[in-house]
């Protein structure tokens, strides 16, 4: 496993996508934020006061493009090895597949949490800066306000892995790409429109509906608990990563 | 000890059968080679005894086991299916060196195949740029990365020009000298008849021959009598079997003594009477002329 591992980094680090994908992700976070955060500074009368949800929520404005961003990376991380049939050369290599996808798997999670993190603080301390001006600002100490920033980052390394799981269900770039935007930017706002009880346990449960909680500082009401909401998304990855293993096991290199 | 060994190997797509109960078993220490027209199932076969497509029937071990169960398969068994089938983003070395990592095998080992390909000086560069025959020495560096006992090239010189297949060619019959085994695919049979000690033959994924080279040439039909004579037409008339090439008669089931002796009776003189050897390429064609999947 270490073997592999070591070999996937080789992979990632050595491709200039996953840096300009990475780039860009962290660019947007804090650009984005910081942007938004003047933006508010311009529009504040004299002597208005922020809470520090609005405070978090300015900063963290980009996540949902951000989490794109990280999903299509982990995407690329996997359909690139169908799209130029580099994937014959790392199963031969590897041909104990659980250990060439699970090892991949790791590399990438440790990689996107690394960069996720990294860039959920910069948009978070920039965007406070920004913010701090006309006084709008909050603090990383204030309650609530380190689990949503640190939960920003655990959502994005999440979603990097979502990405993963759909490529190695669907192979094909755009598809698992589509894929991603429609589970976690478009269904997810549809199921609003659900009826009963029953809509609102789907709505409550689905992808990004669950997994932005955790980056609230004061979550949804009608949502889950943050921690449950972030592993219900957590779910979503592990069963489409599980559905992908089984078939990259069956199926023909 | 077998290097390969396939048993009762088969391939469905769906209604088509691509491998049907194939049984062969390449010996270590030579050249075999992989022969059949396009479409006979060669690379199928290879990518079965490489664990990258499952068999629908029957098995196929590497050393005696299934190429899943090989820890570091590099070490043992190195293959270059396809050379344009890598990364193009990444340079050489970094895709190297990942494949070797993979395997535990040290990044030195990187430096020296590209040395001994004679990539060295383009091992920074990106791989998507490389020409065809440039891409065709990246894969067998990297089938090269594990010192493997085993080398495995499918269609090795598919698209190359005449100093690329020249390479391989050098590079093949290297690699055997070292006292290698080497399993080489073709649809050419010019090309098995410089390289191959040993051939087995499939044609629409059966298994059509397994024979040494020689014995293939002798079980072939294709030798004949030529014989040139000024007065050809009375010897085709004499003789009652052959047929008329333009300047000769070429006779088939008739030993030159045979001939010579019923020529001399009839007093008729020869210019010629030579037994030609059927070439390689000759008893190929008859064996897989019934295998052909398209036929012109």
């Amino acid at each position: 496993m270490i073997d592999v591992m070591r070999s996937e980094w080789t992979k990632l680090r050595s491709l200039r996508s996953t840096v300009w994908t990475l780039v860009a992700a962290f660019l947007m976070m804090v650009g984005l934020g910081a942007l938004i955060a003047w933006g508010a500074v311009s529009n504040a009368s004299a002597g208005a006061t922020g809470s520090a949800a609005q405070a978090v929520m300015i900063a963290l404005v980009a996540l949902p493009f951000g989490a794109i961003a990280m999903a299509t990376l982990g995407v690329l991380v996997i359909s690139g090895e169908y799209r130029t049939g580099m994937i014959r050369t790392s199963l031969q290599a590897v041909p104990q597949r659980l250990t060439f996808l699970y090892g991949k798997a790791v590399v990438f999670t440790i990689a996107a949490l690394v960069v996720g993190l990294v860039t959920a603080y910069a948009a978070f301390f920039v965007s406070q800066g920004v913010l701090s001006i006309k006084d709008l600002h909050t603090s990383i100490t204030a309650p609530e306000v380190l689990r949503a920033v640190t939960g920003a980052g655990l959502y994005l390394a999440a979603s990097g892995l979502f990405g993963l799981a759909l490529g190695s269900l669907i192979r094909h770039t755009p598809g698992a790409i589509v894929a991603v935007i429609t589970l976690t930017l478009v269904l997810p706002q549809l199921t609003s429109l659900l009826p009963g009880r029953v809509g609102e346990i789907v709505t409550q449960h689905f992808t990004s509906n669950a997994g932005l909680q955790l980056t609230m500082v004061e979550p949804r009401a009608a949502g889950l608990a943050p921690w449950t909401g972030f592993a219900v998304y957590l779910i979503w990855v592990a069963v489409i990563l599980l559905a992908g293993t089984a078939l990259l096991r069956r199926r023909d290199a | 000890m077998t290097s390969i060994k396939a048993t009762g190997l088969t391939k469905r797509y769906g209604q088509t059968t691509a491998v049907s109960g194939l049984s062969f078993t390449v010996e270590p220490g030579q050249v075999t080679g992989f022969l059949g027209p396009n479409g006979a199932g060669k690379s199928t076969t290879m990518r079965m005894i490489l664990g990258l497509d499952h068999p629908s029937g029957g098995s196929v071990v590497v050393d005696g086991v299934p190429y899943q169960q090989l820890k570091h398969p590099l070490r043992k068994i190195g293959a270059l299916l396809d050379a344009k089938a890598v990364h193009g983003g990444r340079s050489a070395r970094n895709h190297l060196l990942a494949i070797a990592q993979s395997n535990g095998l040290p990044a030195s080992r990187v430096e020296q195949v590209l040395e001994s390909v004679g990539l060295s000086q383009v091992a920074k560069r990106r791989i998507g740029g490389f020409s065809l025959g440039m891409s065709q020495r990246l894969g067998i560096a990297a089938a090269l990365l594990g010192d493997p006992e085993i080398l495995l090239f499918d269609e090795p010189v598919n698209g190359l020009d005449p100093d690329g297949i020249l390479w391989i060619r050098t590079f093949m019959r290297k690699l055997a000298a070292e006292g290698r085994t080497v399993f080489v695919s073709s649809h050419l049979m010019s090309e098995m008849a410089q390289t191959a000690d040993h051939l087995i033959v499939i044609g629409k994924g059966e298994l059509i021959a397994d024979t040494s080279v020689a014995d293939f040439i002798g079980s072939s039909s294709q030798g004949f009598v030529k014989v040139r004579s000024p007065r050809l037409a009375e010897v085709a008339q004499l003789l009652q079997v052959g047929e008329l090439h333009h300047d000769h008669l070429r006779v088939t089931g008739m030993q030159p003594l045979e001939i010579g002796t019923l020529t001399a009776r009839a007093g008729l003189p020869l210019e010629e009477l030579t037994f030609v050897q059927p070439t390689l390429e000759a008893a190929y064609m008859e064996l897989t002329k019934d295998s052909l999947e398209y036929t012109s």
